[in-house]
C-alpha cells in the first residue's frame, strides 16, 4: 500500500473519509429519532462505520497485522453471532455489554499511550487520564450491569458507610492519576506500576459504583454508562487527533446524558437517587395500607364475549406478558377483535419493559404495527371512554394508590388510569402482589374482574371465545 | 488541529447529539440507545492506530484487547439495533399473526 499514495495523499484520504463518517453517523442518529425512518437509520450509521474502518487501514506506518486482523475477526464475529441470537427479552443486557466493550476499548488506548510513557504535552496527558477514568468505570460497571439483568448476580451489594468508601476509592483513583499526568519525568517501572495501580482503582469503582444498584433501575445505569463511554472515546480521539473519534464520541456523551435524563424522569427518579439510594431493588419491604374488598374471578368466555361487543379495548402489557411470551397471542385476539369492528390500542407505562421503549420493541416484535401504541401521556384520557381495559402482566403501574395513597412507596409515580375504564380484565397467575410487593387497588375494584391463569394460556382461550362468537 | 479548533469540535458535537434526540417519542428509547451505543463504536478505528503502532508485548497484548473489543462494540451495536428497528412497522404493512 505504500506505493499507492504518498503518506500525505492517503492522511487527507483519511480525514475526508472520517468527515464522511460523522455526517453519516448526525444522519442515521437523526433518522433513528422517528420510527418512520428509524430502520434506515441505522443503515445510514453502519455505513460510515464501514468507510471509517476501512479508510484507516491506509494510515501511515500501521503496522502489526498479525496482531490486529485476528483481533477484529474475533471481535466482530463474536459479536456477531451473539446479538444475531440473543431474544428480544434480553435486549438491554446484551446493550450493556456491547457498551462496557466500548469504554473498555477507550481504556485499553489510554494504556497503551500511558504505558509507552511518552512525553505528552499536559492537557494532553490529562485527557488521556480522565478519558482512562470514564473508560475503565464504563466497563467494569457495564459488565456488573449485564451480570444482575442475565441473573448471574442475584443480590444487591450493600454495606454501611459504602459511599464513603466509594469516594475514598474515587479520590485515590483521581490521585495516582493526577500523579500520572503530571509526573512524567518518573522512570519506565514507576510508570508501569502508578499506570497499573491507576487502571486497577478505576476498575474497582466501576464494580462498587454499580454493585448497589437494584435491578428496577439498571437501565438508568446502562443509559449513563453509555455516555460515559461516548465521552471517553471523545476524550481518546483528543489524544490521538481523531477527527472522527471526537464527533462521534461527544455527540453520544451529549445525546446518552440527555437519554438517561428523559428515563430517569420516565421512572419518576432522579439520577442521584438512583446511584447513592440503593431503591430500585425487588425485595423492597411492602408497605402501605391495606386494601379492603374482594378480587372478583370471571371466565374466559365472558371477557371473549364482553371484548367482542366492546367499542374500545385498551391493552395495558407487563413485562409479564414478555416473560410469559404471550404477547403473538395477544395480538392474535386484538386482530380478531379489530375485524370485527373494535377500535383496539395498546397502553404502554414508561417502566412497562426492562427499559423505556422496551415494551415497544416487545410488541412490535409480535406484529403490533407502532400507530396502535400510545404512551402514558396519550392514552391516560382515553381510559374513561373505553369498555375494558385489558391488563396482562402489568401491575404496580395501574395501582391507583399511586394518586391517593401517600404512605405508599410509589405513591407520586404517573399510572395509566385502567381503573377508569367501564370494566377492567386482569389477567394474572395467581394471587400474589406485584413486582414492588405493594397490594394492588385496582383488584379489588368493583368494575374489575380477575381472569386467572398463564399469560399465554388466558390469551389462547380468550382467543377460543371470541372465534366462538 | 489545535487545541481552539478540537475544543469548537467538542462544543458544536455536543449540541449536535443533544438536539438530535431532544423530540425522539418513548418508543424509541431502548432503539435509540442501543444505536448510540454502536456509534461510539467508533472507537475502533482509535484502537486500531494505537495497536498499529504498538511497540512492546505488553502494548499489543492491550492494544489487541482494545481492538477486539471496540470491534464487538460496532459490531454488536449494530446488530442489535437493526434487529429492534426492523421490527417497527405501521398498520400499513403490517404481517399476518403467526408470520415473522
Amino acid at each position: 500500500m505504500e506505493t499507492l499514495l504518498g503518506a500525505e495523499g492517503r492522511q487527507w484520504l483519511i480525514q475526508a473519509s472520517y468527515l464522511l463518517t460523522a455526517f453519516l453517523f448526525i444522519m442515521g442518529l437523526k433518522r433513528m429519532s422517528s420510527p418512520v425512518t428509524a430502520r434506515s437509520g441505522i443503515v445510514w450509521a453502519g455505513a460510515g462505520m464501514l468507510v471509517a474502518t476501512l479508510f484507516t487501514f491506509l494510515f501511515p506506518g500501521l503496522g502489526n497485522y498479525e496482531w490486529l486482523l485476528p483481533a477484529i475477526i474475533a471481535g466482530t464475529a463474536l459479536a456477531w453471532w451473539s446479538g444475531r441470537r440473543v431474544a428480544m427479552t434480553d435486549m438491554p443486557q446484551m446493550i450493556a455489554l456491547y457498551n462496557g466493550f466500548g469504554g473498555g476499548a477507550a481504556a485499553a488506548i489510554a494504556a497503551v499511550e500511558l504505558y509507552r510513557g511518552e512525553q505528552m504535552s499536559l492537557t494532553m496527558s490529562i485527557l488521556a487520564v480522565v478519558g482512562a477514568l470514564i473508560g475503565a468505570i464504563s466497563f467494569s460497571g457495564s459488565l456488573i450491569a449485564f451480570g444482575k439483568l442475565q441473573g448471574l448476580i442475584k443480590r444487591s451489594f450493600r454495606f454501611r458507610g459504602q459511599n464513603i468508601v466509594n469516594l475514598l476509592i474515587i479520590a485515590a483513583t483521581v490521585l495516582v492519576g493526577a500523579f500520572i499526568a503530571t509526573g512524567y519525568h518518573a522512570d519506565p517501572f514507576h510508570v508501569t506500576m502508578h499506570v497499573t495501580l491507576f487502571f486497577v482503582l478505576a476498575l474497582l469503582f466501576g464494580l462498587m459504583m454499580t454493585l448497589p444498584i437494584g435491578g428496577a433501575d439498571m437501565p438508568v445505569v446502562i443509559s449513563m454508562y453509555n455516555a460515559f463511554t461516548g465521552l471517553a472515546v471523545a476524550f481518546e480521539g483528543f489524544v490521538m487527533q481523531n477527527a472522527a473519534m471526537i464527533i462521534a464520541g461527544t455527540v453520544v456523551g451529549s445525546a446518552g446524558t440527555l437519554l438517561t435524563q428523559l428515563m430517569a424522569r420516565a421512572m419518576n427518579r432522579s439520577l442521584g437517587n438512583v446511584l447513592f439510594s440503593g431503591f430500585g431493588d425487588t425485595g423492597g419491604a411492602a408497605a402501605g395500607g391495606t386494601v379492603t374488598g374482594s378480587m372478583k374471578p370471571i371466565e374466559a368466555a365472558d371477557v371473549g364475549v364482553m371484548m367482542a361487543f366492546a367499542q374500545k379495548v385498551i391493552v395495558v402489557p407487563g413485562y409479564g406478558m414478555a416473560v410469559a411470551q404471550a404477547q403473538h397471542k395477544v395480538w392474535e385476539l386484538c386482530q380478531l377483535l379489530i375485524d370485527r369492528g373494535v377500535m383496539v390500542r395498546f397502553a404502554i407505562h414508561p417502566v412497562a419493559g426492562r427499559m423505556p421503549g422496551h415494551m415497544n420493541v416487545l410488541l412490535a416484535e409480535a406484529g403490533v404495527p407502532y400507530d396502535l401504541i400510545a404512551d402514558l401521556d396519550e392514552i391516560n384520557a382515553e381510559f374513561e371512554t373505553a369498555d375494558v381495559a385489558l391488563i396482562i402482566g402489568a401491575n404496580d403501574v395501574v395501582n391507583p394508590v399511586a394518586r391517593t395513597d401517600k404512605s405508599s412507596p410509589i405513591y407520586g409515580m404517573p399510572i395509566l388510569n385502567a381503573d377508569k375504564a367501564k370494566n377492567v380484565i386482569v389477567i394474572k397467575r395467581g394471587q400474589g402482589a406485584g413486582f414492588s410487593g405493594i397490594e394492588n387497588a385496582l383488584f379489588y375494584l368493583d368494575n374489575t374482574r380477575m381472569l386467572y391463569g398463564d399469560g399465554q394460556a388466558a390469551a389462547s382461550q380468550l382467543i377460543q371465545a371470541v372465534k366462538a362468537i | 488541529m489545535t487545541g481552539i479548533v478540537a475544543l469548537y469540535i467538542f462544543m458544536l458535537a455536543a449540541f449536535t447529539g443533544y438536539e438530535v434526540i431532544a423530540k425522539v417519542p418513548v418508543i424509541l428509547h431502548t432503539p435509540l440507545m442501543s444505536g448510540s451505543n454502536f456509534v461510539h463504536g467508533i472507537v475502533l478505528v482509535g484502537a486500531m492506530v494505537a495497536l498499529g503502532n504498538a511497540h512492546t508485548t505488553l502494548e499489543k497484548v492491550i492494544g489487541s484487547i482494545g481492538v477486539f473489543m471496540a470491534a464487538g462494540n460496532a459490531a454488536g451495536g449494530y446488530v442489535v439495533t437493526e434487529r429492534m428497528l426492523e421490527m417497527f412497522k405501521a398498520s400499513g404493512t403490517r404481517k399476518k399473526p403467526g408470520g415473522h
